[in-house]
């Protein structure tokens, strides 16, 4: 049940005691597998029910929806696995291109201003809730559910003092804003198919933190935290600064999300986000995430937020009514999950 | 045995406090190369804050700490590493869910390349995990299967090996037989006596006088944290140090105590 570990690079002597193991065992080892049979059984069935899913213009959308979602699913996924939530993560997007926003328009300076300051502030609240967490040692649950609240609170109060209402002010006169937007929420055309920018943002994120995660120091170092946070300390482990480092992670990709959130409208909702830190936290456990840390991968979130992507748009390319997407996610969370578990259990007993 | 052997770890007269709770009081030790010092101690004697001192989990309130004759206090578990004191806990410090040459190399990753491609040196953190579980005499099945899967007995013998491998000069062992059985127990202090032959110093924490006398060289009883003994291997049987541990006259009563249903 190795699932972390890469296949054998040939350096290795193969013990005479080990049976072959079938390539299809070592598929079945993966954290990903039951996240991968649920995506193509969600393909399938909005396939056959409905008509318009196939068609090429519908991947670009489905994979737009499940980018905006995939971009945060991987840094949470990490988390996951360093054993720790991040329940502000949702309104952090919002707050993160509300900042940005603001410093532009209110200092009148060039977008790239607020772009920058934004990130720093992101970064600092990402800072924030992994300072507390290591410093009060309270489960990370409280700390960040109350970061979640300040955040949701200031969002809105702090738009209504300056702007006077709700949404930020346009900024789409300002200087930088047509470069800022090319990064951030422009369109690319392959094949006369229309693709955003953002799915390039969640491939790069998920190449990345796969590269962390399984050839980095870090990375080894973020399972071991999630997987026994008091042996990681005894070997050596700095403990505290690996979660900094994922709170951090999350701050950076809400960072990206939210300046996407920003150039892709031009004005915020100071109301948006709320909500979506569960979508996220569910993107990685269909994922193969294990809740309790320790277990998981980037590559899985992605597939959970493809999931994702894929119904809350096959419910629309079928004529559905939309109210029905919330019970096929939860009933993809609970098929997911058990399929996970089952084959997890079937792996280590055929140990 | 030469007799000018340095002291690797010196404890003199050591105490420590929690608030108001004597944890430890005056206790003096010595490890040294090729040696093993054994602590014995039934519960609550105090071994455990013994063993965090040495490991620099806390720091000592009272008395003198010397690693090679320098007077030292540790400010956290890799002070204690890098000045090669390396300590094998109850629980092995081991992550269960991870592989086996992942567990080996934890918190001493080595990497190859520089800047942002540095990366881990996966083929030398296998290969190496195999050789050195071979030198130590473990021949691994496979070194990718998660260590939660191996039994209490390899365990032990891949925390062992990996503080030897990574030039421990002083292993600390916390009751590395507490949870095996016989024969396990006895590979395990095979795997001991091997370190030990490697030059390296040991401590051996255990409430098992047998285990210790099998292969203890100095003895260190403790009893409600204070010192209730310090012997040598020529100085005592194992007999007295069995009654000493257990505390003689006390045994004495649970013997009587034991006794009476017999004559009913």
């Amino acid at each position: 049940m190795s699932s972390t570990a890469p296949p054998s690079d040939g350096i290795d002597h193969v013990d005479e005691r080990l049976l072959r193991t079938s390539p299809l065992k070592k598929l079945l080892a993966r954290p990903e597998l039951g996240s991968v049979v649920g995506a193509v059984a969600v393909f399938v069935f909005f396939s056959v029910v409905a008509d318009s899913f196939l068609r090429p213009s519908s991947l670009g959308t489905v994979l737009y929806a499940a980018s905006t979602i995939g971009i945060m699913a991987v840094p949470v996924a990490l988390l996951m696995i360093g054993g720790e939530f991040d329940l502000s993560a949702g309104v952090l997007v919002t707050s993160s291109a509300l900042v940005s926003s603001m410093v532009s328009y209110q200092m009148t300076a060039n977008v790239w201003v607020g772009v920058g300051v934004s990130l720093l502030v992101t970064l600092a609240i990402g800072v924030f809730n992994g300072f507390m967490l290591t410093r009060t040692r309270l489960p990370s649950f409280i700390i960040t559910l109350g970061t979640f609240l300040m955040l949701t609170g200031l969002n809105l109060g702090l738009t209504k003092l300056i702007s006077g209402t709700v949404s930020t002010k346009t900024i789409a006169d300002m200087e930088g804003f047509s470069s800022a937007r090319k990064l951030f929420a422009s369109q690319l055309t392959i094949g006369g198919v229309e693709f955003k920018v953002t799915i390039l943002w969640w491939l790069g994120l998920v190449a990345l933190a796969t590269w962390i995660l399984l050839r980095t120091r870090f990375g080894n170092w973020i399972f071991a935290v999630g997987g026994g946070a008091d042996a990681a300390r005894a070997v050596g482990v700095p403990v505290y600064r690996t979660k900094i480092g994922l709170y951090m992670g999350v701050a950076f990709c809400a960072w990206i999300a939210g300046q996407h959130l920003l150039f892709s409208f031009d004005v915020v909702q100071s109301g948006e986000g709320v909500g979506n830190e569960l979508i996220y936290i569910i993107a990685a456990v269909i994922g193969g995430c294990l809740i309790t840390g320790g277990y998981g991968s980037a590559i899985g979130s992605a597939v959970g937020a493809l999931i994702f992507g894929m119904t809350s748009k096959g419910i629309v390319y079928a004529e559905w009514n939309p109210d029905w997407f919330k019970f096929f996610l939860g009933a993809m969370l609970l098929l997911a999950t058990l399929l996970n578990a089952w084959i997890r259990k079937r792996v280590e007993a055929t140990k | 045995m030469t007799t000018e052997r340095t002291s690797l770890v010196e404890l003199d007269d050591v105490s420590k406090y929690y608030g108001n709770i004597r944890a430890l009081e005056g206790v003096s030790l010595e490890v040294r190369a090729g040696e093993i010092t054994c602590v014995l101690g039934d519960n609550g004697a105090g071994k455990s804050t013994l063993i965090k001192i040495v490991a620099g989990l806390h720091r000592h309130d009272a008395g003198v700490f010397r690693i090679e004759g320098e007077d030292v206090t540790l400010a956290n578990p890799r002070e204690a590493l890098d000045r090669g004191i390396a300590t094998v806990y109850q629980d092995l410090a081991v992550v269960p869910l991870m592989p086996v040459w992942r567990n080996f190399f934890l918190g001493s990753e080595p990497t190859r390349g520089s800047g942002p491609f540095k990366r881990l040196d996966v083929g030398l953190m296998r290969s190496t995990t195999r050789e050195a579980l071979l030198r130590m005499g473990i021949d691994l099945r496979d070194v990718d299967q998660p260590i939660g899967t191996l039994s209490g007995g390899e365990r032990q013998c891949v925390a062992i090996a990996r503080a030897v491998h990574f030039g421990a000069k002083v292993l600390v062992l916390d009751e590395p037989t507490a949870a095996l059985g016989v024969k396990q127990s006895g590979v395990v202090l095979k795997y001991v006596a091997a370190a030990r032959d490697q030059g390296l110093g040991v401590v051996l924490i255990t409430h098992n006088p047998h285990h210790a006398y099998l292969v203890g060289d100095r003895f260190v009883l403790l009893k409600r944290g204070v010192m209730a003994g310090s012997h040598t291997k020529g100085s005592v049987t194992l007999d007295e140090l069995t009654r000493q541990m257990a505390g003689g006259t006390e045994l004495e009563d649970l013997r009587h105590e034991l006794e009476r249903p017999s004559g009913a």
